[in-house]
This record gives C-alpha cells, structure tokens and sequence, in this order.
C-alpha cells in the first residue's frame, strides 16, 4: 500500500514538472511573437494622459480648457549629448545644472525615464522639437495644463498640480499615480472624480535605439484615454467679469444667485488673482507669492470670510422670526429709545415696515426681546435658555451656522451663538437677554459668510425656501446637477410673513437708505443696507437686495471692507450688478463712476 | 554510539548539492534582475538585493551548522513547544505587525524584518510529525484525522487573517502528508475535483457548465443503471456538484470585492484587465518568451530590467532565468527541483522512524508546492498569488525556512541507524 502512495505522489510531482516544461517550449520555442519580442526588440509601457474635462459658463460659453505642454524625460543609458553647452542654451540651463539633473536621473534608474525638465511651454515646445532629435536618450511626453478664456473666478476654479506622496498614500480607489495631475482645490478638486477621465496605456515595441517600431501584438493590450467630462456651470460670465472689476481696489464679496434654483450666476473674492499664474512652470513660485500676499487673494472670501457679523440686514431675519412666533404684528410701536441701543436719529418712534426701512435698532432690541421672552419659565434666566435655544433652531432652518453645501471646498460654517458659549462666558443660568441683546442688530457672537447672506436673500426672495448655492448645473454637456442641488429646503416661515419683509424692502430702495445708490429705472429692487461696526478701523459695508420684487430673478449679497456705510459701495455695486444682469446692454451703470474710484484698501 | 566526526560520511550529499546549486543560481539570478547596464553596482554590494541575499546565505550556513550541531533528537522533542511558539507570534503579528500593502505580515526590528508565516511552515512540519510519532495515531480515526487537520488548519487560518491568502494556500501541501500516512485517496481527489470545478465555473458560461455535467450525469447514470444504491449516489454527488457550482458563481460575483474578483478571473483571462492585474502575467510571459531556445545570456536580459515584471527578485525570480537563459535554462531549474523532491522523498522513505517520514514528506510537500504554485504563476497557469521559489527568490526569512526545513531532514537522516542502535 505504502508504496503505490510514494509512486503516485511521484507520478504528481513529475506531471507537473512535465506540464511546465511542454508549457515552457511552447512559450519560448513556438511562440513567434515572444521571439520577435527577443529580437532585440524592448516593449515599453508608455502612458497617454486623458484630456480633463472642460467647463463652461451658464450660455454654454467655455471657460476652462486645456492646453499642451510638455515633459521632457530623459533615459540616462541611452543619452548622448556631443555638445553640452549648445544643449543647455537650448533649455537655458547651465552646465552644472545639467549635470545635477542627469545625476539625479541616474540615481533614479539608468534604464527608466524620468523627468528631466517639466512642464515646458507650448512655443517654447515648437522652438526645440526639430533639434532634439540630435540628442539621444530624450524624448518628450505631451501633458496639460489649464487654462482660461478670461482672468476670472480664480478661488472658484481653483487649480490643479502634480499628486503629491501623502496623497498617493490616501488614495483608496488605487487610481492614482505618481505625476498625475489632480485638482486640489476649487471646482477641480470637487469634480475631480468627473474632470480627470481615465489615463491610457499603450505598449510600444522600441527598438535598441529607442526608435519606435510599432504597437506590441496590434495594439490587442492597449487602452485609450478616455477625455474628462465637461461641466457647465451656473456662472454668466459678463456678469462675472463685471462683478470682479467692481471690486477692484476693494476687499469683498459679491455674490449673485438666480432665487428660483440656487445657481450661483457670479461669485467674486476680492482681492483675487490671475488663475493662469497657477499654472504651467510658474506654480510655485506664484503660490508662494500669492501666499505671503497680505492681502490674502487665495482667502476665498465668499465661503470662508465666516468671522462677519451681518449688521442690520440680520433685522429682515429677525422679523421673519418675531411674524412667525406671532410677537410682533404689522401695527406693533416702539419709541426709539435710545437708552436701550444707539441708533441714528430717523424719528421719535416706529411700526414695523417703517422700522425696517429705517433700520430702527431700539426697534429690534425690542422684537428680540420678545422673541427670546416669551415666558415659558418664571425664572427670567431660564426663560432666556428656551428662547435662545427656539431662535436658533430658526437660524439652522435659514442655512446660518452650518454648510451650505456649495461645490467648492473649505466652506465654512460661520458663527452662531449656543447656549454652551454663554454658559462658558456668564456661568450657567448666570446670563439672560440683556446680556445677549446686540444680536437684534446682527452684532455681538455671529458669523455668517457671504454666501450665506446671499442665500438668505434667495430665501426672501423665494418667501420661504432655497435651494442650495451650487456652481455646476451639469455634469457632462445635457446633465444634471448634482442631487442635492435638486432638493428644496423649507425654512418653516410662512409666505405671508415674507411679504410684510419685502414690502419694507421695497420701501427702503424707494426712499430709505437704498433710495440714492440701488435705485434702478424701470427694476422694483428689494434691498437691506446694513454698515457692520469694526473695531479695527472704518466700517464695513453691507448690502443684499434681489429684483424685481415679482418673479426675481437675482439676489445679491455685497460684503466691501472698510467702506464704510452699507448704502455706499455696496448698495452701488448690488443695484449695479443688477441692472447688468436685467437690463444688459441697455444698462446705464449710473453708479459705476462711483464704484471703481472707491479704493479702501489700507 | 557513533561519533560527531561521523555525520560527515552520513550527510546525503546529493541534496546538499543541489541545495547548493539553487542557491547559487538564485543569487546570480537576482542580480541579474536588479543589474543595471551601465551603473556598474557590483553583485557584492549591499545596496542591491543581490549583496544582501549573499548576507543571508551566510547566514543560512551559519544556521545549517548549528542544526548539525544539534542532538538529532532535540527536534522531536521540542516540536510542539516551537509549534506553540510560532502560533503565538502569527497571533502577535496581526496586533503589531507592520501593515505592507494592505497585509500585516511582518515584525520591523529596525531595518530588518521577519515574516513569522514563513517559519510556521517548519514549526507545523515539525508538530505533524510529531503528532505521527505515536504509533497508535492512524487515520482510519476520526479523531486523529481532527487532530492533524487542526494541526494545520490554525496556522492557515491566522494567516489568511493578515490576509495573506497565498502563503495559507501552501499548508493545503500537507493533504500529501495525510494521503502518504493512510488517508483515503477519495480526499485528496475530491480536493482536486472541487478545484477543478471552480475553475471551470469561472471560465465558462453557466449553462454550458450546466449542460456539460449534465452529460456527464447522463453516461454516470448509464453506466450504474443496474444499482439503484449506485444511481442515489451519483445523484447525491451531482446535486453537490450543482451546489458547489452555483455556490462558487454566487462567491466570487457577490462577495468578494471587485478587486478581488479581477484577481481570480483574470488568471484565466488575462485580456480582461491587460494592463490592470493581467499586466504582471503577459508581462511575465513576455519576458520569459523572449528567452527562446538559448536565453539572451547572462546579465542580457532586457524585459526583466525595465520593471516591466513587477517583484522581479523575488516571486518573479523565474522569469530572469526564462529570458537569460531561455528554455533550456527553465528545464535545468525544474530538473533540478524535480530531482530534489524526488530525492527527499527517497530519504523520507528510508527514515525507520515515522517522525522522520513524516517530518521528510512534509518538507517534500511544501517545496513541492511552492514549485508548483510559483512557476505556474509567472507562466499563466496559476493565479498570481505572491509566493517565493525555493531557495531562488530574493528573501532572507524564505531562504533560512527552506534551509533550516532542508538540514534538519538531512541531520535527522545522517543518524537514521542510531534509532536501531538504541
């Protein structure tokens, strides 16, 4: 028994050993195309990079495309350069630079290309393709770089550069690798996963040389680059580049949504850069220099600027608030006493629109008293807890304090004030409404960023409800935007109370504090100035409006730095911005003159 | 009793010979793999993997002194103890290891690190044969069949933990052992059937698989139609059969992951993903091909330079040999690894105790596999699962296993007499 076991399990050995070896011969020996491989003849892996998808505007007008440049690599074995120097003027290099890149190279592999010289431009790329044959062991690999049809929406677009090694690490979906290009930050790092397409990869035989003799077996290996797919975004570009020269010598924001879908139609940081500077050969050094800007142009304001307090248009959301808990009514009175808050001597006392038209602040110390008031507990302390608490669940609902959700990165939040936070600074059950009152004017623990503002226009626009702000309306030419661009949100306000808010945001256009910058011929405007106190130097100036007051088309948040009073430059550039978009051409531009000579930066 | 001085007349120098004509030709093998025309790094020198690989054959042979220098006897009686030891490390290492892609295979002491999974192929060994040593432990019991499946089926597992699915693969070798020691053959059979019809459920479409064992049935039905005992069983075997098919099918598009899957089909289909996991096999195959008849010569390769072979030093190690020394080359390898296996499994037979038998046919079984499951890999003919040739790969903890499993078989074997003697 045993011993038929041994055989058999002898026979199994030697079956395998004969299999491989029949398989060997037929590999090594029948094959003709392994042998035509053998025939000195190297297959080479060579990468084709996939063309990233293009974005366009609103009107189907591009607005970032690509355009080639090119990689010189360098194979140290195969390199022979007879004149060094005459190489080197080529690419203006010194000799010792040469030498150090080739050692660097060498140290990388003999046998292996790697990047000898990246990123070179186009022109520059015509001016040495015919010379670069006399030199072996180079050759050149076409990639892309970005590129822009205007200077706009730096901080939007954001840029794209090579994949740096702690990101390869991270990279769970194995897609990556090393020198590929990936969008970090902007609309190209969002929509990376849709921008980049799908690298190729194509096996060429190469003779010793390093002359190309075709593709490996018919190509049956290879794959084609599929190109990126392109967006279309929400942008109108006119009105972009008007909106970027109107803030021109200022810092700010201006921001413009269409209410009925929270497209974004333009988007502007100011101060702002070139987005070419953050491309091709010159990245780093205009990064760093963009970097140590005092002026922070790579802040992206609109989203980030989330430490503003939103000054007196923060009145519009306090008496949607008030109408809704039913505490305040159209004929409700208060004098303005300035005992209780400062304000600006407009008469001895208000009803509601009036009070919002002139921006009573006595007025709206008292609606949020009321607000925060409303006796749920005898004890005053506890009572301000409840209240508090109620009022900011509304300002959640109103997309304050949280993300937005806009398809760009690094979003912030902004700032609204929690029980916690007051427990930390008075104690628990230690502080109570008159310790928290400046919030009725939109001062005091609150942070909200441009765009939020801009949505709370689009809410009061819309009476109720927005959709959230979103730069890509499509994916691909005839696409949808993302899904949650396509839910409503409700804020739980009443339609009705919105009207009694537009009534006395018509009001403040027509004759109150709007009436001399924001007034258009022919565009009922519905605006709120407001002039945010700044500790550190001239107010900042503040206004939103949408418009017409009847199926609006555009809201518009401006946020300009130390300019003073809202219904200076801001209110300006929201009445301008809005002619520009309504009426086009046929707009005056009456303040424009006013606008661009208003520098405040200091 | 014998002396010391005779071990020397009583060491099976053939297998040392071709112990050492592997590992000779491996680290001339790996060099040629990391040799870069033109960068003139001597095969010596420790910043290649060929200087280092000469490091741990030093150190392999430091080791086989030792082991000769050890009582013979000391390895029976110590085998649970480093059988208990090495489990506790496999244990460890999924705690502490150092995570190399994706799999926590490895202690790092420093620069150095040690894969315990490839010395719990010797410490399993070793508790097998011992656990065989009794006389009274046949497989014609269950409970002994348990106990030595257990012996090796805790180890697979912890490893399959790391997950390092390959190196598990290599203790289903030990089912030659059990096969050897009395096991029904219907088991190993078995073995290869399910394997065979996972293959098969992966290469072909449902309903020709379908239809195929069908036939099958049919001429099976046919030919028992006299025993309805015969026609019950085959039916049983088939309804099995059918269950293992769309069990598999089930497996393999629904519970692995993509990845995964790509992994097992495209084994057989490299076109699938050409320049994904398929890359490594027609790259392999390429390289090998180019090789001819006569091979390109020494150091002349060019497919095996280029990274175009991925692990090239070490479980690609055979493709260096197909192109630089082309077919001829690959026949001398497996001839020599052919004649080696033959040759521990006459000594194994020759052994008058069993732990030596069972311990040799184990060494045997798990080189045999390792032969098996590496060349067929870099020739398209097994999945590539990373496992290293046998003395050849570049690797320390592989070549001091393979050599400490090799030597002590041959001490054991120098004093085979003195088991009578005593």
């Amino acid at each position: 028994m045993s011993g038929s076991q041994r055989i058999i399990i002898q026979g199994f050995i030697l079956l395998v050993s004969i299999i491989f070896v029949t398989k060997l011969f037929s590999i090594q020996v029948k094959n003709v195309d392994y042998k035509q491989a053998a025939a000195n003849n190297i297959i080479q892996k060579v990468i084709e990079y996939p063309y990233r998808g293009l974005i366009k505007d609103r009107n189907g007008e591009l607005l970032v495309y690509n355009s080639p440049i090119y990689d010189l690599m360098v194979v140290p074995r195969e390199v022979s350069v007879r004149d060094t120097s005459k190489f080197c003027a080529l690419f203006d290099l010194t000799i010792e630079e040469f030498n150090e890149k080739i050692q660097e190279a060498k140290e990388y592999s003999y046998v292996k290309p790697s990047v000898f010289i990246k990123q070179i431009p186009n022109e520059e790329f015509a001016k040495i393709q015919d010379l670069l044959v006399d030199y072996r062991g180079f050759n050149v690999v076409p990639r892309i770089k970005r590129a822009y049809e205007h200077p706009i929406l730096a901080n939007a677009f954001g840029y794209i550069g090579e994949i740096n090694k702690s990101r390869l690490e991270r990279d769970t979906s194995e897609y990556y690798l090393q020198g590929d290009y990936v969008g970090i930050s902007g609309l190209e790092a969002s929509y990376e996963k849709h921008l980049r397409g799908k690298r190729g990869e194509k096996l060429k035989m190469v003779n010793v040389r390093g002359i190309e003799k075709g593709s490996f077996q018919d190509g049956i290996f290879d794959t084609d680059a599929i190109a990126g797919e392109d967006l279309v975004s929400t942008i109108d570009t006119e009105l972009q580049i008007y909106a970027e020269k109107l803030m021109e010598g200022k810092v700010g924001s201006v921001i413009a949504l269409e209410p009925a879908t929270g497209e974004i139609l333009s988007i502007a940081s100011a101060p702002t850069y070139d987005p070419e500077l953050m491309t091709g050969r010159m990245f780093g050094e205009n990064f760093t220099k963009l970097q140590q800007d005092s002026l922070v142009p790579l802040f992206n304001r609109p989203i980030m600027a989330d430490v503003y307090p939103p000054g007196s248009i923060f009145k519009l959301f306090q008496t949607l608030v008030a109408l809704q808990e039913g505490v305040v009514s159209l004929n409700t009175y208060y004098s303005c006493n300035q005992n209780l808050i400062g304000c600006h001597g407009h008469g001895p006392g208000e009803t509601l629109i009036g009070a919002i038209k002139n921006s009573c602040n006595p007025y709206f110390y008292n609606v949020f008293r009321s607000i925060i008031n409303q006796n749920d507990d005898p004890n005053t302390y506890i009572d301000a807890r409840i209240g508090l608490e109620r009022w900011r669940e509304y300002l959640l609902d109103f997309g304050m304090g949280r993300r937005l959700g806009i398809d760009i990165p690094n979003e912030k939040r902004g700032v609204i004030p929690s029980l916690s936070l007051y427990d930390n600074i008075y104690g628990e059950n230690r502080w109570k409404f008159s310790n928290v009152y400046s919030l009725s004017i939109g001062q005091g623990e609150l942070g909200v960023s441009p765009l939020q503002m801009a949505n709370l226009v689009s809410i009061l626009a819309n009476r109720g409800y927005y959709y959230p702000p979103h730069i890509i309306k499509s994916i691909g030419e005839n696409g949808q935007p993302l899904p949650k661009y396509q839910q409503k949100i409700e804020t739980g306000v009443d339609a009705p109370h919105f009207d009694v808010v537009i009534e006395a945001m018509a009001k403040v256009i027509e004759s109150g504090t709007g009436q001399y910058r924001a007034k258009l011929k022919g565009i009922e405007v519905c605006g709120k100035t407001g002039t945010v106190e700044n500790p550190h130097g001239e107010d900042h100036s503040v206004f939103i409006a949408f418009a017409p007051r009847d199926k609006p088309k555009i809201a518009v948040s401006v946020y300009v730095e130390n300019a003073g009073q809202g219904a200076r430059a801001a209110a300006a550039i929201s009445g301008l911005m809005i002619e520009k978009y309504i009426k086009r051409d046929s707009a005056e531009l009456r303040m424009e003159d006013y606008v661009l000579a208003g520098e405040f930066i200091y | 009793m014998r002396g010391q001085d005779s071990i020397g007349r009583k060491v099976d120098l053939t297998a040392i010979l071709i112990y050492a004509a592997l590992v000779l030709m491996g680290w001339l093998n790996i060099y040629a793999s990391v040799y870069e025309e033109g960068a003139d790094i001597s095969i010596f020198s420790l910043s290649i993997n060929s200087g280092k690989q000469l490091l741990w054959i030093a150190t392999a042979a430091v080791i086989i002194v030792f082991i000769m220098i050890i009582e013979f006897q000391f390895y029976s009686s110590v085998a649970y103890i480093i059988y208990g030891i090495l489990i506790g490390l496999l244990i460890l290492v999924l705690f502490f290891g150092k995570e190399v892609s994706g799999a926590r295979s490895w202690f790092e002491l420093g620069s150095f690190r040690l894969q315990p999974s490839e010395f719990v192929k010797f410490g399993t060994a070793l508790a097998l044969a011992r656990f065989f040593q009794d006389p009274s432990a046949k497989l014609d019991n269950l409970k002994n069949v348990f106990i030595a499946a257990m012996i090796i089926i805790v180890p697979a597992i912890l490893i399959v933990l790391q997950p390092d699915p390959g190196t598990a693969l290599v203790f289903g070798s030990f089912i030659i052992v059990l096969y050897r020691e009395g096991l029904p053959g219907i088991i190993p059979v078995l073995g290869i059937v399910f394997v065979a019809i996972f293959v098969l459920t992966l290469l072909l479409p449902f309903q020709t698989l379908f239809i195929g064992i069908g036939v099958v049935l049919a001429i099976v039905l046919i030919i028992v139609r006299r025993s309805w005992r015969n026609i019950a069983i085959s039916i049983a075997c088939f309804a099995l059969i059918f269950g293992a098919v769309f069990g598999v099918d089930y497996f393999v598009n629904n519970i692995l992951k993509p990845h995964q899957q790509n992994r097992i089909k495209v084994l057989f289909n490299p076109n699938i993903d050409p320049l994904g996991v398929g890359w490594n096999v027609t790259q392999s195959k390429i390289a090998i091909g180019s090789g001819g008849f006569g091979g390109k010569g020494f150091l002349e390769g060019t497919q095996t330079k280029f990274d175009f072979v991925p692990e090239q030093s070490t479980d690609f190690i055979f493709c260096t040999i197909g192109e630089e020394h082309g077919w001829i080359g690959s026949l001398v390898l497996i001839g020599l690894f052919t004649a080696l296996l033959f040759r521990i499994i006459a000594i194994s037979e020759r052994q008058k105790s069993r732990f030596a038998r069972v311990y040799g046919y184990s060494v045997a079984s798990i080189l045999f596999f390792h032969f098996l499951i590496n060349i067929g890999m870099t020739i398209g003919l097994f999945p590539v699962v990373g496992i290293p040739l046998p003395f050849f790969s570049y690797g320390g903890s592989s070549l001091w296993t393979f050599t400490v499993l090799l030597f002590i078989l041959i001490k054991i074997d120098a004093h085979r007499m003195q088991v009578f003697a005593r």
